[in-house]
């Protein structure tokens, strides 16, 4: 299970994912990660059974911690199945089936935007 | 054996005729043989959806009262030209928006329209004894167009080459994006089901046959721009009535950098006269071939880096470099099965039948390039020939020293053997100043990674390196890597001052 993890870095300087790691002992995988001066978020994947415990730890610490559902919202009405996004997506979210109609697995999305972009129709876009 | 054209149309009109997608034929030769499939089939619809840049439409918009000559004028904020008579004009689809940018253009008018939604025109001229009025904004549906016709200069590629970057930065091209370091590969067509692949004698495919166009019944006008059939890129100018298309088979789209663009759904059914026909007909996509385009050099010829059938293509992954890169279609091949299956119903109700050409297709021509009267000033001709250089292990005080004697901002740093590995600037010896402890050597500040220029690379191209990573300066390199000269803003501004000389 995906979780966007937030948090500011004025308030706080603590290595928390780090720290929960430590703790816990559950090994996190870090997706994506954009991280300034004043706020980061990052976007960890998790063991599903450990997605409730990991989040109240690092809400404890202070992050603010959201579950990562339909990252990629595909619009049926413009998309036209052509593919253009599938071999920019690095994480292989997009495939035809066996009738050339575009499959989203959007569990896999890093958020990473590029289909965003390179998509010639518009269709597609990310949760905010 | 031989059919007659008349004989099929006999079958479309009392409904016995056969009709299969050019998808299905293969196996229906390697099923029945050459005279089995053609006693068996009687008409192959192809079909292909995607971006055709070179589409547009033909308006009459009727007369205002007062009249007026609308000499330039706006849909949506696109221009269209309105250098035809007084309500005429033609709309491109990649022309774009004047306020909302490459998101908005031609294309995206032209599928407003065929949705039904309303569109605005704005138009202006100078007034003239018949055509009093000056201005007119309006809002319009299509149905209150008197004619709405497509006109598309060039469609129906019989095949596109497909499209790759080696360079170090993304690329955002009418091919799509294309990752750094041949990072994936872009490609165009519908390949083995496509119209022209089914006919490349140009035999049934000619001037004034009836085809699919937008959802609509359209016409091949005659070879498109840029046909090219001796090179096997030939290509159609097709027509057809845009009140009469659907948005399932006309899509407006933008390609990100690159603008707006259409995707146009297009398809031709193809009679089986004879045995030849059969043998056209049943071509496959393994047997179809293309190049892979490096789009990262910006040059007309870019080299191929291979060739590749679009049964690689569209196995979804191609061997590039000793590497597996994976393949994105910018066309549907699902639309694309889509129109060829519209049109064998059509055909199989009879609503649609078969002509032949009125006048065959060209077989011979081969597209040219632009032939420039005016040369195209080379970075040779302005570039700064006084090269001033530091090696990567002098101090960073020489080079300090050598920046203020040269008058300089930029010096390219030498190896031992004169080859350029890296620049350093005013910026970094700055830099070093404060931060002495990064180390005392020029290749302890260099910049590694150096932007550069060849002496036969045209200006404008340099000027883009020089902006897209907002730099001022690029070291000229010969093939051995060693710096000829410099290149920097001041040298551009020569072209500006008349000292170069056409």
């Amino acid at each position: 299970m995906k979780l966007l993890v937030t948090f500011s870095r004025k308030k706080m300087r603590e290595p928390i994912i780090a720290r929960v790691v430590k703790e816990t002992g559950v090994l996190v995988c870090i997706d994506r990660a954009q991280i300034d001066s004043a706020a980061g978020e990052v976007l960890i994947d998790v063991p599903d059974k450990e997605a409730t415990y990991i989040s109240e730890r690092m809400r404890a610490m202070g992050a603010q911690v959201r579950i990562l559902e339909n990252a990629i919202i595909r619009d049926e009405n413009e998309c036209v199945d052509c593919g253009a996004c599938i071999s920019i997506c690095p994480r292989e979210v997009f495939t035809f089936d066996e009738e050339w109609k575009l499959q989203v697995s959007e569990e896999r999305c890093v958020l990473c935007r590029r289909c965003v972009l390179a998509c010639p129709h518009h269709a597609l876009s990310q949760q905010e | 054996m031989e059919k007659s054209i008349h004989s099929i149309n006999e079958k479309i009109r009392d409904g016995s005729v056969h009709v299969i997608t050019a998808d299905r034929m293969p196996a229906i030769v390697q099923e029945l043989g050459e005279e089995g499939a053609l006693r068996e089939v009687d008409v192959v619809t192809t079909g292909t959806f995607g971006a055709m840049c070179s589409s547009g439409a033909f308006f009459n918009f009727g007369h205002s009262d007062p009249p007026l000559k609308m000499e330039h004028l706006w849909l949506n904020d696109v221009e269209a030209y309105g250098g035809i008579a007084a309500v005429d004009a033609y709309l491109g689809a990649t022309e774009q928006s004047t306020t909302r940018g490459e998101s908005y253009g031609g294309a995206h008018v032209l599928e407003d329209f065929v949705s039904g939604g309303s569109v605005e025109l704005r138009a202006i001229s100078r007034g003239t004894d018949c055509y009093p009025r000056r201005n007119i904004t309006t809002d319009l549906h299509l149905e209150d167009l008197n004619q709405a016709v497509m006109v598309n200069p060039r469609n129906a590629y019989q095949r596109y080459n497909a499209a790759t970057n080696t360079t170090d930065r993304t690329l955002f091209t009418y091919m799509g994006m294309l990752l750094p370091g041949c990072g994936n590969l872009t490609y165009s067509g519908a390949g083995a089901l496509a119209p022209l692949p089914n006919d490349p004698n140009l035999r049934t495919i000619g001037s004034g046959i009836p085809i699919f166009l937008g959802g609509a019944k359209g016409m091949v006008i005659g070879e498109g721009t840029q046909h090219s059939p001796a090179t096997g890129f030939a290509t159609l100018m097709v027509t057809g009535d845009l009140k009469q298309m659907s948005p399932d088979f006309l899509r407006a789209a933008t390609m990100y950098g690159y603008g707006a663009t259409l995707y146009v759904g297009v398809g031709a059914a193809i009679p089986i006269l004879d045995v030849d026909m059969v043998r056209s007909t049943a071509i496959t996509d393994d047997q179809i071939t293309v190049s892979v385009i490096d789009y990262g050099i910006p040059q007309r010829d870019r080299p191929a880096l291979r060739s590749v059938t679009y049964a690689d293509l569209k196995s979804g992954k191609v061997e590039l470099r000793g590497e597996e890169v994976r393949t994105s279609p910018l066309s549907s091949y699902r639309k694309a099965l889509q129109v060829a299956t519209t049109l064998k119903t059509w055909v199989e109700k009879g609503e649609f039948t078969i002509a032949l050409p009125t006048r065959h297709l060209d077989r011979t021509m081969r597209s040219r390039p632009l032939r420039e009267t005016k040369r195209t000033p080379r970075v040779r001709e302005i570039m700064d020939r006084q090269v001033v250089s530091v090696t990567e292990d002098e101090l960073i005080r020489t080079a300090a020293e050598k920046l203020l004697k040269g008058e300089t901002n930029h010096i390219p740093v030498l190896d031992r053997v004169g080859k350029l590995v890296g620049i350093v600037t005013t910026y970094d010896v700055s830099k070093a100043v404060l931060r002495p402890e990064k180390g005392g050597l020029v290749r302890d500040i260099m910049t590694r990674r150096v932007i550069r220029t060849t002496p036969e690379e045209t200006v404008d191209i340099a000027a883009q390196k020089l902006e897209k990573n907002n730099i001022s300066a690029l070291p000229v390199v010969d093939s051995e890597d060693h710096v000829i000269g410099m290149l920097t803003a001041i040298d551009l501004g020569k072209l500006f001052g008349g000292r170069w000389q056409s």
